[in-house]
């Protein structure tokens, strides 16, 4: 099994997509946690396993005071780890932290969670929350995309087939700016999201929403934005009528599936609740984040 | 086709191997180093049984390419005695009877060592999520988490005498 690849460590970028673009069948091997069970289930195998974490702007975290740059197959440990991204974007860093055991957290990357474009990975609603740009490389250079606009639906996205996310760059949040991240599984460790819900949330100087962002993940094939839930905040304290207006806004921005962790109905139902309680956590957390703006 | 010479170090020696280029390190040691401590059980990274520290990370070897290994630095199993010797983790496994059939015992012995290093004194949740990568099918979790705990205690004795 797996035998046949050959495998290739480039050092540098253009090297990377050098190969890619050579080799048709190569594919990006970046923590592989996924892509060595799915061609051990029978998907066919790679002709060229092109490993991603010798090329040092892959795995390294920089922050120049005014935004953050994180390599696409730094994993997820080290964002964990890195008390400037816990500060800056806490309910992210709580994503990243829920992809699977210690074991899985050494090689789990966001470029991996986002590129393998599964409905329920963790760390997307929040990349979207907060702005996550990702810098893609490929045979005509590079391109700038929203992270929102990498996975096209499950399996898919759009990236061409010599291209790789290389890093990701997110501004540091204005004052009073938080986000908060909430998942649902039948457990308490080591599942897959029955639904995800990612919250930012901006306040002003009297504690009213100025701003707010709210996507969800695994109602639908990609990453969705709830726009009514977040307009209903904007001018509001986040309490009471204006948090009802959330929870409805944001199970009617669903369109999930029937399958066995969880019905349509459930799902449409726990995004709104975890939109909810991750808006009034994220505020929460902004609340701390006063003064200067 | 031809194969790939790897250079290593795996528990404090130099190490080489040949291996094919879409071997699994975990294959690799196994049956290239004639290291058999690590074990497959889901050869898809949910049970730890095949648990290693590379670079000083915990990872799953049946997740790793064998390639992937040239100039790292691996712990296994085989090296967390010092000869006859066992690791206090080991020892109190033994004393505490925590191990059955004995296939996750490697990669618990591993997983629990890496926990131990970051924080040498969790308490049972800690222990609980820091083992949440290691799966038991025959002697439960209790006996395991009792065993860290013991073997927590007597490390930070051996390391404060």
């Amino acid at each position: 099994m797996l035998s046949a690849m050959k495998y290739a460590s480039p050092t540098t970028v253009a090297e990377a997509v050098d190969l890619l673009g050579y080799e048709p069948d190569a594919r990006v091997y970046a923590g592989a946690t996924d892509l060595i069970p799915q061609i051990r289930a029978g998907r066919p195998e790679p002709t060229v396993m092109v490993d991603l974490k010798r090329i040092e702007r892959l795995c390294a975290i920089s922050g120049n005071g005014s935004n953050y740059t994180v390599g696409a197959a730094t994993p997820t440990a080290d964002i964990c780890a890195h008390a400037g991204l816990t500060a800056a974007f806490p309910g992210l860093v709580e994503a990243s932290g829920l992809i699977g055991s210690d074991q899985i957290q050494s090689r789990s990357s966001w470029g991996g969670n986002l590129a393998n474009a599964s409905p329920a990975a963790d760390t997307p609603p929040s990349l979207v929350v907060n702005d996550a740009r990702a810098v893609i490389a490929g045979p005509d250079g590079e391109r700038t995309v929203a992270s929102a606009d990498v996975a096209t639906g499950p399996g898919t996205t759009s990236l061409g087939p010599a291209e790789i996310i290389v890093e990701f760059v997110l501004d540091e949040p204005p004052a009073r700016t938080a986000d908060a991240y909430l998942r649902l599984i039948p457990r308490t460790e080591m599942d897959i999201a029955v639904v995800g819900a990612a919250a930012r949330v901006t306040l002003d100087g009297d504690g009213r929403v100025a701003a707010a962002a709210i996507a969800l993940g695994a109602v639908a094939p990609t990453v969705v934005r709830a726009p009514h839930a977040e307009a209903a905040l904007i001018g509001n304290e986040p309490a009471g009528d204006a948090l009802a207006a959330v929870e409805a806004a944001a199970a009617a921005a669903t369109d999930p599936i029937d399958d066995k962790r969880g019905t349509v109905a459930y799902r449409r139902q726990v995004a709104g609740v975890l939109a909810r309680r991750a808006v009034s956590i994220a505020a929460e957390r902004a609340r701390g984040r006063g003064g200067q703006s | 086709m031809s194969r790939v010479h790897v250079t290593c170090t795996i528990n404090g020696d130099p190490a080489e191997f040949l291996c094919d280029g879409g071997q699994t390190l975990l294959d690799a040691l196994r049956d290239e180093v004639g290291l058999t401590g690590a074990k497959e059980g889901c050869g898809t990274g949910d049970c730890g049984a095949c648990s290693v520290v590379m670079d000083g990370r915990l990872l799953c070897s049946c997740l790793v390419l064998a390639p992937e290994a040239e100039g790292t630095t691996i712990s296994t199993v085989e090296g967390m005695a010092s000869g006859d010797d066992l690791h206090p983790l080991q020892q109190c496994f033994l004393e505490g009877a925590a191990l059955q059939c004995g296939v996750c015992t490697p990669g618990f012995l591993v997983a629990a060592r890496a926990l131990l290093d970051r924080n040498p004194d969790p308490d049972e949740t800690e222990i609980r999520y820091g083992l949440a990568g290691n799966l038991c099918r025959c002697t439960g979790y209790d006996k395991i988490v009792r065993a860290v705990q013991a073997a927590a205690t007597e490390i930070t004795a051996i390391n404060e005498s």
